[in-house]
């Protein structure tokens, strides 16, 4: 069965691209200079130090070390955090998971139910003023600092409008401004992508047949013609998931919410290898997961792709 | 009476030519970004370094500031201006390299592998895939963590996040290229294969590559932001427009201005770079442009 | 059949205006169709013979093209005046329409069955869970086999000459009273042609349905329609039935047409040509479009444009010729 090949291809391929980033974070300990400083804290006693060495190889050939890195990253373990004294440096990062998914997600759902119907309308009113405006949003919406935009925000509508919280989390509404700052950058380029597929297959023969069929004109652009058309932003989702990450990142930052972003940003800082090992493992995960997610809803929508 | 007749072939004059570009991105890019990054030296009103406690947190002219401090200064007294336009040096100096790095690999590489074909292309396209599903912050964050940041750093951030898009562009036009005529009459008379890749077919993908890297120019200098924003881009005390953004951060209730016009620079210079690189490449290959 | 026509379509005339200026593709026509006959409207590329069957269903590009006058009357109801909802319920079903290509005419992302299904749910009173089954009849009549199992099918999944089929599906689901068939067999291999024109008669017969077959074809007119429309530049330049046609045809366009279909038997010669090329659209044209193409045309064909007349006295065949004025 054709899908399930295309599936373990794919499967297979993000199992290697996880394998390299392993690499590069193990480097990460050894590229700063003598990895036992990098990973313990300076007042451990000298049997902390052996006992640290022993469990994680120290010792040993380097490619041995890194043999057991992946050992122990499979079972979660990479170590206590340095700044964060006594938590299990994974533990930790996955303690604030669910933060950073939740803000994740509403930045999607944020961007798609703006970002689709700007681009079918400007589409179909194509050449109108909502056509020209919906593009200069697009445009200043890629061009626009994402972080900046956090601020401008909380400036506008904490500071002066006090509609929202400036910072932290709890309620629904801490999380609307974070999420609106990530989600701009994709309702741009979602719109644009969404405006140029429509206007592909809104030209199709198969749209004219719809509309000989008597068809409303409605129903003609949101089920003939999206149907189509949706599958080209979807394929931008994959790239999508990338932009959301970096942008939590620095989101996360500007409002202070308590993610992997800002546990990373932190971790960095405080020079605590254990943690920033872990959360890069962790975002890569995500990551992989989440194009894997959009491969699976590619075939699904496109029946095309399954017939080969 | 006599008719003068037009030569189909004659190239419009410079000044027909000069008139045909997008002037607006062009001099804001001059005024924001390319002018400053060179001349700051000579036009900043003050020394963008030197704290002076006595004008802190200053507003703009025109909110109850005055002209010797003209966007406002920060909560060491220094001029918001001053450091925007020493900034300017470095977000260009660092997104320019970057693109180069990114430039000088992706283009070496897919003009061997498209060339040579092969295992070297199938493990070039296999690096391709994986650097293009990599998020560069990712490597940010490894590299800072490692090295610390530096303007190093970010270059090799920059350079990653960029490459494999000039790689698989240049790899898919040398495919086409290499079976043309004009290959594989050079390989007739005798040419080695270095010669044909450089002065053959190096030449027909120059237009990409432009169109690609201006098309980059805003990638790489919100990349450049980010980092620095983030406190792992280029060290203090460089004033890159970023680490503005984020002196103001904890300000922003009392003096906006501290962040608001660092990040307005970013905005203008990015949009420019991108309306110009979409105007570029609708002159040089129409067949790309997004309708 | 001396009731009134099926179709009637007086001094039609759609308007398209650009930078050049404006001009007609479909330039005054007037046509009928009848009940349970084929009409046959044939012309070059270009001729305006899509337009036409666009104009009559309403659907021209909305910002291009309008119709500036003229009526559009089925069953005596003039087209033009029904409001936008109205028009929609007539069309696909009371006029449906087969389009040229096959490969573009059904919607990618759905089953046969779905599209089918859609106009029926669109036109017809019936439980829902009866429309996969009235599907699968409707594939039946068109003779798709297995139709149980092509009613899941993808069109990516049919050959070219089974979605055409499906497209006929789609078309006489709703039981229309007037098919329009925009060059449908054009696209397909020949030995499919034949098939699906048979189908095509078969369809008619079992149904009593009217035929608009817009073709440049001469060879499939005679072969399907009883009375054909020859368009030449938007403008009809001779119409009538197909034996009287091609035994006598009254317009030298209709002549040149006829002589350049190669013929199976009977000497063959050179295959003959019409020289020259239409003119384009923007053009100003006085007098008969066709004259700088014509063999017999003098003076007064570059300046006048001919009426449209009688060639014999039957009161069924007319041409728009200075030639027939004469005789």
């Amino acid at each position: 069965m054709p899908l399930l090949r295309f599936l373990g291809l794919r499967i297979a391929s993000s199992l290697f691209a996880l394998l390299i980033i392993t690499i590069i974070v193990f480097l990460l300990s050894h590229l700063s200079g003598n990895p036992v400083d990098a990973l313990l804290p300076d007042d451990a006693t000298q049997e902390q130090v052996d006992t640290f060495i022993r469990d994680w190889g120290l010792d040993e050939p380097l490619w041995q070390q890194y043999l057991t890195f992946l050992k122990n990253a499979l079972q979660g373990d990479f170590g206590t955090s340095l700044k964060w004294p006594g938590q299990d440096a994974m533990g930790f990062v996955l303690d604030r998971m669910p933060a950073t998914l939740q803000l994740g997600g509403l930045a999607i759902l944020i961007s798609v139910v703006i970002a689709l119907p700007l681009g079918v309308a400007a589409a179909v009113y194509k050449g109108t003023l909502i056509d020209s405006g919906a593009q200069t949003f697009a445009l200043l919406g890629q061009s626009m600092p994402n972080f900046w935009l956090g601020i401008i925000l909380i400036w506008v509508f904490s500071v002066w409008l006090g509609w929202f919280p400036t910072s932290g989390m709890g309620t629904l509404s801490h999380a609307v401004l974070p999420a609106i700052a990530i989600a701009w950058f994709q309702i741009s380029a979602l719109a644009r992508l969404t405006r140029s597929a429509m206007l592909e297959v809104l030209d199709a023969e198969y749209i004219k047949l719809a509309r000989v069929k008597g068809v409303s004109e409605t129903k003609v652009v949101w089920k003939h013609a999206l149907r189509n058309a949706a599958v080209v932003p979807l394929t931008y989702f994959g790239i999508l998931a990338a932009s959301i990450l970096t942008g939590s990142v620095v989101i996360e930052t500007v409002f202070s919410w308590p993610g992997m972003g800002w546990v990373a940003i932190e971790a960095i800082r405080g020079r605590d290898f254990p943690v920033v090992q872990a959360v890069i493992i962790a975002y890569a995960v995500i990551y992989m997961l989440s194009n894997l997610v959009v491969d699976l809803l590619y075939v699904i929508i496109d029946p095309r792709v399954r017939h080969g | 009476m006599g008719e003068t007749t037009v030569n189909p072939f004659a190239k419009p004059s410079l000044w027909r030519r000069a008139r045909e570009l997008p002037l607006v991105p062009i001099t804001v890019l001059l005024i924001v970004f390319i002018i400053p990054a060179f001349f700051a030296d000579f036009i900043a009103p003050h020394d963008p370094y030197t704290p002076n406690l006595r004008s802190r947190l200053q507003p703009p002219v025109f909110f109850g500031g005055t002209w010797e401090f003209a966007l406002g200064t920060d909560r060491l007294g220094r001029d918001i201006l001053s450091r925007i336009l020493h900034g300017a040096w470095y977000v260009l100096a660092v997104s320019m390299i970057g693109i180069a790095v990114g430039v000088v690999v992706g283009t070496t590489l897919g003009l061997v592998a498209g060339y040579v074909r092969g295992w070297f292309d199938g493990l070039v396209m296999r690096l391709v895939d994986i650097s293009l599903a990599l998020p560069a912050m990712l490597l940010a964050l490894a590299l800072a963590a490692a090295l610390g940041a530096s303007f190093l750093s970010v270059v090799i951030v920059v350079g990653f996040a960029l490459w494999a898009y000039f790689a698989r562009q240049v790899r898919a036009e040398v495919l086409l290229l290499r079976n043309s005529d004009f290959v594989a009459r050079s390989m007739v008379a005798g040419a080695s294969h270095t010669r044909i890749l450089f002065r053959h077919i190096l030449p027909n993908v120059t237009n990409t590559i432009v169109v690609l890297a201006t098309l980059q120019v805003g990638i790489a200098i919100m990349l450049d932001a980010s980092l620095s924003f983030l406190g792992i881009g280029i060290p203090r005390p460089t004033p890159t427009w970023g680490l503005l953004v984020s002196d103001g951060r904890d300000f922003i209730a009392t003096d906006w201005w501290i962040s608001f016009f660092p990040g307005l620079a970013i905005l203008l210079t990015v949009l420019s770079a991108n309306m110009l690189g979409d105007w570029l490449r609708d002159k040089l290959d129409p067949r790309q442009r997004q309708i | 059949m001396t009731d009134a026509p099926l179709l009637e379509v007086k001094d039609l005339k759609v308007e398209i205006s650009t930078k050049a200026g404006s001009f007609f593709p479909v330039n005054g026509h007037n046509f009928t169709v009848n009940a349970g006959e084929t009409l046959g409207i044939v012309g070059e590329s270009g001729s305006g013979k899509s337009m036409t069957a666009m104009s009559l269903v309403r659907l021209l590009p909305k910002h291009a093209a309008h119709i500036r006058s003229g009526s559009i009357k089925l069953n005596g109801r003039d087209l033009l005046t029904l409001s936008d909802k109205e028009m929609r319920r007539v069309r696909g079903s009371e006029i449906a329409m087969i389009l040229q290509d096959p490969q573009t005419s059904l919607n990618p992302a759905f089953t046969v069955g779905d599209q089918i299904s859609e106009a029926l749910s669109l036109h017809t009173t019936g439980p829902r869970r009866t429309l996969r089954d009235r599907a699968i009849d409707a594939l039946r009549k068109v003779k798709v086999a297995a139709p149980e199992h092509r009613v899941d099918a993808y069109p990516s999944e049919l050959s070219g000459g089974m979605r055409q089929r499906v497209v006929g599906a789609i078309a006489i689901s709703c039981q229309p009273k007037i098919i329009i068939a925009d060059e449908p067999t054009t696209s397909l291999d020949v030995t499919v042609q034949a098939q699906y024109l048979k189908l095509l008669r078969e369809l008619q017969e079992d149904t009593g349905m009217a035929i608009l077959f817009i073709t440049h074809d001469f060879g499939i007119v005679a072969n399907l329609c009883h009375r054909i429309v020859v368009m030449y530049f938007g403008r009809i330049v001779e119409s009538g039935p197909v034996d009287k046609i091609f035994a006598s045809p009254a317009h030298p366009y209709t002549e040149a047409l006829i002589a350049a279909v190669p013929k199976l038997h009977g000497q063959q010669g050179r295959l003959r040509t019409i020289e020259g090329l239409p003119p384009s659209p923007t053009e100003q044209i006085t007098g008969c479009p066709f004259a700088p193409r014509c063999e017999h045309a003098d003076a007064r064909c570059f300046a006048e444009l001919p009426p449209t007349v009688d060639a014999d006295s039957d009161g069924d065949h007319a041409a728009s010729c200075w030639r027939v004025v004469d005789r």
